[in-house]
């Protein structure tokens, strides 16, 4: 018998064992809620397939009767809206002070010790300090993601920046160049798949921000909806808005990853 | 003509003293090779010439003048490793210090004068043998082509100096031969100084015109950190650029 760690599945059986814990969850599920619903027919736990499949139908295609409006795409659209907004900010604020903290002794030393404990701040704490002082509006919410996930992107990028060799710092400055060409030729190149890949490390907690912050102070958003219709215990909203919240996030970063390979092949595969 | 000279020259590292009075002359266009064993200051007086690490006493002059604090392009430098730059290929590698020097602003050149350096880096590459690689990242090439695409990248800034730290150590001893007929061709071809730090002594005479021997004259064995090395012999070899030339 050979070890374990030299026991590996072909190309068939690594896709079949990918699957297996999704067909086996779905699996459960299904065995689960026709129970429920055989023992109670109003069951709300756990709502039969064709009851999620109609609140899919009402939520996606039909306009609400109050608003005129379709409830999933207003949502996914505001929800998107900010958590872009925010992620554009972080990745701008991210690199440029990552980069800087990296390449300049001074600003490292000025900035590091500070950006570090700044990272250390739950985020959440200061929620309410962000709505006392910047209101309840958009500015509050797109706030909370740029101030939990830019700290841990400044941080990962001056590292990163930190990690290129020395030799090739010094090759380039015998090759004539300045600090700023130094910067704009060799280490922002470099930066770029490094920043690819500390965006989509921060993306689940960029989420985690987004429906935190919409479940407390919104009036549309797919946080704000699962956290609303919580009241009726309708589990057929809220499990499709977290299949659909997964399939954004997992959308999100295999676009990143797909741009990583596409626009950074010299690079490597990313992880 | 670029002339070296040290004099009376230390480095300590706190307690620790690596070079100590250290005093030479290099002339125009020598090769210099540079051997002894390891920890004997022979990567710390390079780094010193290279500008990354300051003499603790005496002097280190080129061409009359005390040497800049930090790297400049006068001194180009080859390293064992990771001297290239990996998102470049290996013809952006190569007219990367044309753009430094031609572009101050965005480090790029345009129309002519980006035509007039490709025009000099083609020329280059076919002397190094890698024409057909132009378009390769460095990872894609052998340990060999990336040390001559390294020392090319160099020797196109001409610089008055160019630097090598064990340039062939970590490779296959097979294609050194290339390599030593590589350096000497552009060697001879750019009028440069080199300063080569190796740990092969048959290397060191069969390409130097000079040898430096760097050792510790003296040793207290309770306190080895007291002493430090210096040039213990400093040989010219003569009848070795004729023998080049042919």
């Amino acid at each position: 018998m050979r070890r374990l760690i030299n026991l590996s599945p072909n190309r068939a059986g690594a896709l079949t064992l990918s699957v297996l814990p999704f067909v086996l969850v779905v699996a459960a599920y299904l065995f689960y809620s026709s129970a429920r619903n055989a023992a109670n027919p109003g069951d709300k736990l756990l709502p039969l397939p064709a009851t999620i499949a109609a609140t899919i139908h009402q939520y996606a295609f039909e306009e609400d009767e109050r608003s005129g409006e379709v409830l999933l795409w207003k949502d996914t659209a505001s929800s998107l809206e900010r958590l872009l907004a925010a992620l554009a900010v972080s990745a701008v604020v991210g690199l440029s002070l990552g980069l800087a903290i990296g390449v300049l002794p001074y600003l490292r030393a000025t900035l590091a010790p500070f950006v570090a404990a700044l990272s250390l701040i739950p985020p959440l704490a200061i929620l309410p300090i962000l709505f006392i002082v910047v209101g309840l509006g958009e500015a509050a919410k797109v706030t909370l993601i740029i101030i939990g996930v830019t700290p841990v992107i400044v941080r990962d990028l001056a590292f990163r920046t930190a990690e290129l060799p020395g030799e090739q710092l010094i090759k380039a400055q015998t090759l004539g160049a300045s600090s700023w060409q130094l910067i704009l030729r060799v280490v922002l190149p470099q930066l770029w798949p490094r920043l690819i890949d500390a965006m989509r490390m921060s993306l689940g907690s960029a989420w985690l921000f987004l429906i935190a912050a919409e479940a407390i102070a919104s009036t549309e958003g797919l946080g704000y909806r699962i956290f609303l219709v919580r009241r009726y215990l309708a589990m057929d909203v809220i499990l499709p808005y977290v299949a659909w919240i997964t399939l954004l996030a997992f959308t999100m970063d295999w676009l990143l990853r797909l741009l990583r390979a596409k626009a950074f092949g010299w690079a490597g595969p990313g992880a | 003509m670029t002339q070296v000279t040290v004099k009376r020259m230390w480095k300590n590292f706190g307690s620790q003293v690596v070079l100590e009075n250290v005093n030479l002359h290099i002339g125009d266009h020598e090769f210099v090779t540079i051997v002894g064993a390891s920890g004997c200051g022979k990567t710390t007086f390079l780094k010193i010439l290279l500008g990354i690490e300051t003499p603790s006493k005496g002097e280190f002059l080129i061409d009359g003048d005390p040497l800049a604090g930090e790297p400049g392009p006068d001194r180009g430098i080859v390293f064992q490793r990771y001297s290239l730059f990996p998102h470049l290929t290996v013809m952006q590698n190569l007219l990367l210090g044309l753009e430094f020097q031609g572009s101050p602003l965005l480090g790029r050149l345009f129309g002519a004068r980006r035509r007039r350096a490709l025009e000099r880096a083609r020329d280059l590459l076919e002397a190094i043998g890698l024409q057909d690689a132009a378009g390769k990242y460095p990872a894609q090439l052998s340990g060999g082509m990336q040390q001559r695409l390294s020392i090319a990248q160099s020797v196109i800034c001409e610089p008055k100096i160019l630097l090598l730290d064990e340039p062939f150590g970590a490779l296959d001893p097979g294609i050194t031969a290339d390599m030593h007929a590589l350096i000497l061709k552009l060697w001879n071809m750019n009028k440069m100084t080199i300063f080569m730090v190796t740990h092969d002594l048959q290397e060191s005479f069969e390409l130097g015109t000079r040898v430096l021997v760097f050792d510790k004259v003296r040793i207290d064995p309770q306190a080895p950190e007291a002493f430090g090395a210096t040039v213990t012999y400093n040989i010219p070899l003569k009848g070795h650029r004729s023998a080049v030339g042919e």
